[in-house]
């Protein structure tokens, strides 16, 4: 989808992603800190977000520019099974209340800036350590690449054909990252956070009006399923345990990402964190209020040639042209925010638990930062490599197995907190099951998130990284156990 | 550990219960009860994490 480009929507356009190039750069010198040239400074913000700050950052991090596309793109095809993204973003908060203020905690009495640091330093074991990292690197940057995507949706819907301006708003990504650190998504997030806002509900509240209120908008779709011969505004009963399990293990993973711990981390305090908790799920409301875009496509009639033209063009067949430029914007720098904290976040991995880890040890917290900024810079360049060289959907494949892989450092990360029982091997070896069972079971269902187990002749269909998760944790279990007993029967042997 | 930690499971079981809400009616402003329930758990949980809030931070 290409358009003819529409003068006002452009001009609205390009002032809004200027502006936040500007404030992206300037960020360097929000809080100044006296050098930024140390990794909690550019890396964690200098560990002092407060409530706000960490509101909108969370947010605008973790509901992405492709959440904004995709979401409303599933809905507008599958129907009420797309919806199990608003399950999923309500319970994330009671277990960030209940567990991420310990985590918190840990690392700020220990200066952890990773998952892999956390992890290191709870049972001093480099292999666990190793794994934890490299999961979380190879788990972001196919993230990261889905946002490229999100920015080329909105990009061509104004009608910028061509690989040019995706690399052009790129580089000035790249750019402002490298100089500013997290600061520069923080103090972005609040302008993309208060422009999606403003673009959620004047949709919400204008195109119902428009289509005849929301009683008519899900008959419309409803009617539009059924004319299609699947999907539908209620789900089929076998898909109950797919809808459920798919928002549980998503929940559990998504703070195991680096860009959501890297929120965290950056957090003032454990009192600002839960008080997030409290807070955030404004997203989640306005995440639901986007889903219902996939139905308004269906009232409004719109001819689609691909799912994720969903919501540019319902913008731009019902406003007019600055709004559409102004919606546009919004979800263009909404994919720079994720975009930027992912990236922080996997150069943090890179830099603490791969360089210093394996080629210099002795390297300084101003050297870690120089470090992070080469690697944060190589993740985003892989990242576009990957959406300019290779089919889209290897990334959204690479995706779909990042979120299984990214849930198996659960065990490692989490157990600790309340518990010494578990120990590294054991972890290490239910990792290696989690991560390994789970791409097979990834490869046997062609990159679909669901696998059915059969028992007799009963059969169960669900979410495949639950799945793996539970042999994470079974084989964990048994090693630990039986690493357990074996180093006492050992250590009573060896007394006089 | 005060019992009012078992607030936080609350939403996992009203959104668990995928039978029970999968319905049309009764609808409320338009959205069929599968939308508008599982809309409402976003408030109730803050809430209800509002409430732990309150019950566990006064012995911090």
């Amino acid at each position: 989808m290409t358009a003819e480009p529409d003068i006002a929507a452009l001009t609205v356009f390009v002032f809004f992603f200027a502006l936040v190039a500007v404030l992206g750069i300037a960020a360097a010198h929000w809080r100044r800190p006296k050098s930024l040239a140390h990794i909690d400074e550019w890396g964690l913000g200098g560990r002092q977000f407060g409530t706000w700050v960490t509101w909108f950052l969370i947010g605008g991090d973790i509901y992405t520019a492709y959440t904004m596309i995709a979401v409303p793109a599933l809905v507008y095809a599958a129907g009420a099974y797309g919806f199990f993204a608003l399950p999923y973003a309500i319970i994330i908060y009671p277990f960030v209340f209940a567990v991420m203020p310990l985590l918190w905690k840990a690392a700020k009495d220990k200066n952890y800036v990773t998952a892999a640091d956390a992890v290191l330093g709870r049972y001093g074991s480099r292999p666990l350590e190793l794994a934890v990292a490299i999961t979380g690197v190879i788990a972001t940057m196919p993230y990261v690449a889905l946002q490229l995507v999100g920015m080329e949706t909105v990009l061509q819907a104004l009608g910028l054909a061509g690989k040019i301006p995706l690399i052009a708003a790129f580089l000035i990504l790249a750019f402002y990252d490298y100089t500013s650190g997290l600061r520069a998504p923080a103090l972005i997030a609040f302008v993309k956070d208060t422009m999606i806002y403003i673009v959620v509900l004047a949709a919400v509240a204008l195109i119902p009006l428009k289509l005849g209120g929301y009683g008519a908008v899900f008959q419309a779709a409803e009617a539009a399923f059924a004319a299609k011969g699947s999907g539908s505004i209620l789900l089929a009963p076998h898909q109950y345990i797919p809808y459920a399990t798919l928002a549980f293990g998503s929940a559990l993973a998504l703070f195991m990402y680096p860009h959501s711990l890297t929120g965290i981390f950056a957090s003032a305090s454990q009192d600002t964190i839960r008080k997030n908790a409290m807070l955030l799920p404004a997203y989640t409301l306005l995440l639901g209020l986007v889903a219902l875009l996939g139905y308004m496509g269906h009232a409004a009639g719109l001819k689609i040639s691909n799912n994720n033209e969903v919501v540019p063009l319902l913008f731009k067949t019902l406003f007019p042209g600055w709004f559409a430029g102004f919606a546009f914007a919004a979800i263009a720098i909404g994919a720079l925010v994720p975009a930027a904290v992912m990236s922080i976040g996997a150069a943090n991995l890179f830099t603490r638990n791969l360089w210093k880890a394996y080629v210099d040890p002795s390297v300084s917290p101003a050297g870690e930062a120089r470090v992070a900024k080469f690697a944060s810079l190589a993740v985003k360049f892989g990242a576009l490599a990957v959406i300019l060289f290779l089919p889209v959907q290897f990334a959204l494949d690479l995706q779909l197995l990042g979120g299984l892989w990214i849930l198996q450092i659960f065990p490692a990360l989490i157990f600790g907190l309340y518990t010494g029982w578990f120990c590294a091997p054991g972890l290490f070896a239910g990792w290696a099951a989690g991560f390994l069972g789970g791409t097979w079971l990834a490869w046997i269902n062609g990159f679909k998130p669901l696998h059915t187990v059969h028992l007799g002749d009963a059969s169960v269909t669900l979410y495949s990284g639950l799945l793996a998760l539970a042999a994470n944790i079974l084989v964990a279990a048994l090693v630990s156990g039986a690493w357990r007993s074996f180093a006492t029967s050992f250590s009573t042997r060896s007394k006089p | 550990m005060p019992l009012a930690w078992l607030l936080l499971l609350i939403p996992f079981a009203g959104l668990a219960a995928v039978p029970l809400y999968n319905k049309a009616s009764p609808d409320l402003l338009g959205f069929p009860f599968f939308y508008w329930y599982q809309l409402a758990w976003v408030p109730l949980t803050a809430l209800l994490i509002y409430l732990v809030y309150r019950k566990t931070s006064n012995d911090r």
